[in-house]
């Protein structure tokens, strides 16, 4: 069985990996009933005895995440070390400062870049070596900030050149329009060239979808319509502490929870059994035709299961629906009025392949597909569902509408660089002959993307 | 007269679970609709081609498990020994970490190579306690990137070094809509290399089988085991004993001799007219067919619509193209049943429906450079196409 190892960078990083581990080990929990370290744990956890020696058969004794921690501030990191998930880390996986990255992309990159690149790489090999076939490397960073995003970025080169034969998935999390960074566009821009050039499959975020998913989930818990109770464990949004409990918890966190759910389901097939299994490495086989069109669009349904056993379950067939809905996407972006280049549906739990089949006929009619992949559908099973849940759908896409995604970002980014805000801010930690107006240079490629796009449609 | 059943990939090992798990009900059935000394050559003739024995008396399946990821292969072990009725050998299995993700490429080219030295020897040492090998029955699927690529690789090398045996490959037909998206690439490189190595190639199209599962049993939410023991059962009734035509006393029939080879007619002889007022029916023309009768009264069957000249090609005679084999005993607790093995036109039309859509996904590039990461080149790729034309224009011919 392979492994996996998350890389966790910066505040957003680190906050959205925090909740992945609760999350994991809740899962593991619910399905492992009998406490042995089995294969399925084995993908995201080492265990360890009382002197820290890996032990790979047997009981659990210690589990440690397969985590690298990484932030220019202390403060996210100390809260998680002092939180319910302590044990899970160990100090040899962490590097931090004190002194943050100043929301500014360069920074990240370029000083904190070189200055901590030997011992970065240094603890991803000391992760690496804990496992026995490393197959892929999850990033987890936003791109509006400075640590997340230069440092983070910087990492993903690292994790190329060191282990070139590992998948790099990188979840990105996309600055609103309302970000109170100034800086975010300039940042998200040159990030994006990073990602376009080094990882194998990006997984956008937005933390507008992420609201909305929330509010949604808040309305329905407080309509108080009857049958409308909501089993608190199958809630996409629940976290049962993975950062100290604090009186008045954050919308964060719930968002923070909707991408570890992400994270896991899109894990669920390599790590347990079911009738059609579907590998790491198959995601990027079957949803890149293109080296450069790898940005998947997500969807998961269903959001949370009812608790009154008297209101019958909602039916299969609008979980299916609800994947294609954009109130369920995790970008802002509709995906049913745009040209679908590929898409996967990862089923867990009780279902079988003539009620996906029944649904793909039922929903093809309505969905566009680029003429050369017609039938362009990758279909798994996994027979175990998340917690709270019977079943669960996650949706990936590769799709057109990130296009206006990333459209929007380039007019924000010219917006402020006709300005010229800050722009001596990056580029004084640039190459020196790096002139200003080679920063418009970086975004040749997203024009080039957006027309990439634009020969595909008919 | 062993059969060595060699099951690759997810679909080739949970399909093949199924086909022992069937035969061997099969074999402790005692609803045989025939006498006792006839059951009791019935099974050990079965057992001969399928199974050991060992010590414990537990019937030991003559195969192999080969996997690049180990999930399915420790599930199918399991299932097996806790059946009780039978298992699988101790070390017949293969398996590695990390799978072929779906890319043919990969499962040819890398996985291929890197495993040859242990694959064969493991099927050398399983070969070599037989007294005598009938041949291999290699199941896979060609959607995936182990069963499709591997297979493909290891069915070349058995027929390097068993140059003699019988090679014959289940190749598992995808749904149509998707089950991967590349599986129209897969399967074209996979029929393009088998076509070379391999004797036969059995098809299972998933499609047909879902709508036997809806269609003819009435199965409300079908299950891949549900699809995966129809084509056991239909495998069952094909590979289990049988008496041959010449031969109405033993059971000494090559499972796997399914002898219809395909012959040119002789040169010089006129092309045989076919006067048949059948003709404006419009079957698909074949080459050859194996009708294969279990069960009550099966002498007293009449197929002389099998013997039809309507059905065959100009160029060989019915009697030539015609095979049965009757058998009493009945198979799978069916008072009667009957299986037809057909080398005929019926393929035509999946097989050019996957590659169209292959050609027109390569037309545009889509995904090629998954493959040429690991070795297979767009000539490779026109090579397949090639073959695959001219063995859709030959039947096309018929």
């Amino acid at each position: 069985m392979a492994q996996s190892v998350v890389v966790q960078v910066g505040q957003c990083g680190n906050q959205i990996g925090c909740c992945f581990w609760d999350l994991a080990l809740r899962e593991h929990a619910s399905v492992n009933k009998k406490g042995i370290y089995d294969d399925a744990l084995k993908n995201f956890f080492r265990n360890v005895d009382t002197r820290g020696t890996g032990i790979s058969k047997g009981r659990i004794c210690s589990l440690k995440a397969r985590a690298v921690l990484i932030d220019m501030e202390e403060g996210v990191v100390n809260e998680i070390l002092q939180g319910p998930l302590k044990d899970v880390f160990d100090s040899k996986q962490l590097i931090t400062n004190v002194s943050g990255s100043g929301n500014n992309w360069a920074v990240g990159y370029k000083v904190f870049g070189s200055h901590y690149r030997d011992q970065i790489v240094e603890k991803l090999r000391q992760t690496a070596e804990h496992c026995d076939c490393l197959q892929c490397f999850f990033l987890i960073h936003s791109m509006g900030g400075g640590t997340g995003s230069g440092l983070g970025t910087f990492i993903l080169n690292v994790l190329e050149d060191e282990f070139p034969e590992v998948y790099r998935f990188v979840t990105s999390v996309f600055p609103s329009g309302e970000d109170d960074v100034i800086t975010s566009p300039y940042n998200s821009v040159l990030a994006m060239k990073e990602l376009n050039e080094h990882a194998d499959c990006v997984l956008p975020i937005e933390n507008e979808s992420l609201f909305d998913i929330v509010s949604k989930i808040n309305q329905m818990i407080n309509s108080g319509k009857p049958g409308t109770t909501v089993k608190q464990q199958s809630l996409v949004t629940l976290n049962e502490g993975g950062i100290k409990k604090k009186l008045d918890e954050k919308p964060f966190d719930k968002m923070n929870n909707i991408v570890a759910n992400l994270l896991l389901n899109l894990t669920s097939s390599s790590r347990f059994e079911g009738s059609l299994n579907m590998d790491l490495n198959e995601i990027s086989m079957n949803l890149v035709p293109f080296p450069q069109l790898h940005y998947l669009v997500s969807s998961l349904t269903p959001l949370y299961t009812l608790a009154d056993v008297n209101i019958p379950p909602r039916r299969l067939d609008q979980m299916f629906s609800d994947a294609f809905s954009k109130d369920y996407q995790l970008i802002q972006a509709d995906p049913k009025h745009s040209l679908y280049l590929a898409c996967a549906l990862l089923v867990r739990g009780n279902v079988q392949i003539s009620d996906i089949r029944r649904n793909i006929e039922r929903l093809k009619s309505s969905l566009h597909f680029v003429s050369w992949n017609q039938e362009g559908w990758k279909t798994s099973l996994c027979s175990v569902p998340p917690v709270g849940h019977s079943h669960s759908l996650l949706a990936l896409a590769n799709n057109t509408c990130v296009k206006p995604t990333f459209m929007e970002l380039k007019n924000r980014f010219l917006r402020l660089y006709k300005k010229k805000a800050c722009v001596f801010d990056i580029t004084s930690f640039m190459e020196r002959n790096l002139s200003v107006r080679s920063l418009l240079k970086f975004l040749s490629f997203l024009v080039c993307q957006a027309a990439l796009w634009e020969s595909l449609t008919p | 007269m062993s059969v060595v059943t060699v099951q690759l990939g997810q679909c080739g090992n949970q399909i093949g679970y199924e086909v022992f798990d069937t035969m061997c009900r099969d074999l402790h059935n005692t609803q045989g609709f025939c006498s006792k000394r006839e059951n009791e050559i019935y099974q050990a003739s079965c057992k001969e081609h399928f199974f050991n024995e060992d010590k414990s008396e537990v019937p030991v399946a003559r195969a192999l498990l080969i996997d690049m990821e180990p999930k399915v292969i420790s599930q199918t072990l399991l299932k097996a020994a806790h059946s009780g009725r039978w298992k699988y050998g101790q070390h017949s299995h293969f398996c590695q970490r990390q799978g072929s993700g779906n890319n043919w490429a990969y499962g040819y080219s890398v996985h291929g190579p890197k495993h040859e030295e242990s694959i064969m020897n493991l099927i050398q040492r399983e070969v070599e306690e037989y007294d005598s090998l009938s041949g291999f029955s290699i199941i896979m699927s060609m959607a995936g990137g182990t069963g499709s690529g591997l297979g493909a690789f290891l069915t070349q090398n058995l027929r390097d070094a068993y140059p003699n045996s019988f090679i014959m490959n289940q190749v598992i037909w995808p749904y149509g809509t998707g089950e991967v998206i590349v599986q129209n690439y897969n399967s074209v490189l996979t029929l393009s290399h088998l076509y070379r190595s391999s004797d036969a190639l059995l098809v299972h199209e998933n499609d047909v089988v879902h709508k036997i599962c809806a269609k003819l049993m009435n199965i409300k939410q079908i299950s891949f085991r549900d699809v995966n023991q129809v084509i056991a059962h239909q495998l069952g009734s094909v590979f289990q004993p049988t008496y041959s035509s010449e031969d109405s006393f033993q059971y000494r029939r090559n499972p796997l001799g399914i002898d219809w080879q395909v012959r040119p007619p002789l040169s010089g002889l006129p092309a045989l007219e076919k006067v048949s007022p059948n003709k404006e029916l419009r079957f698909n023309t074949s080459i050859a067919n194996l009708l294969i009768l279990r069960g009550k009264d099966v002498h007293s069957a009449d197929t002389g619509g099998f013997k039809d000249p309507a059905l065959y090609t100009s160029w060989l005679q019915p009697s030539d193209a015609f095979c049965e084999w009757r058998t009493h005993r009945a198979f799978n607790k069916y008072e009667k049943s009957a299986a037809l093995v057909s080398n005929s036109q019926f393929l035509l039309k999946p097989l050019d429906t996957i590659v169209g859509k292959a050609w027109n996904m390569f037309a545009s590039k889509a995904y090629v450079h998954q493959y040429t990461k690991f070795g297979i080149e767009e000539e490779d790729f026109l090579d397949s196409f090639t073959v695959l034309e001219q063995i859709v224009a030959s039947y096309c011919n018929l």
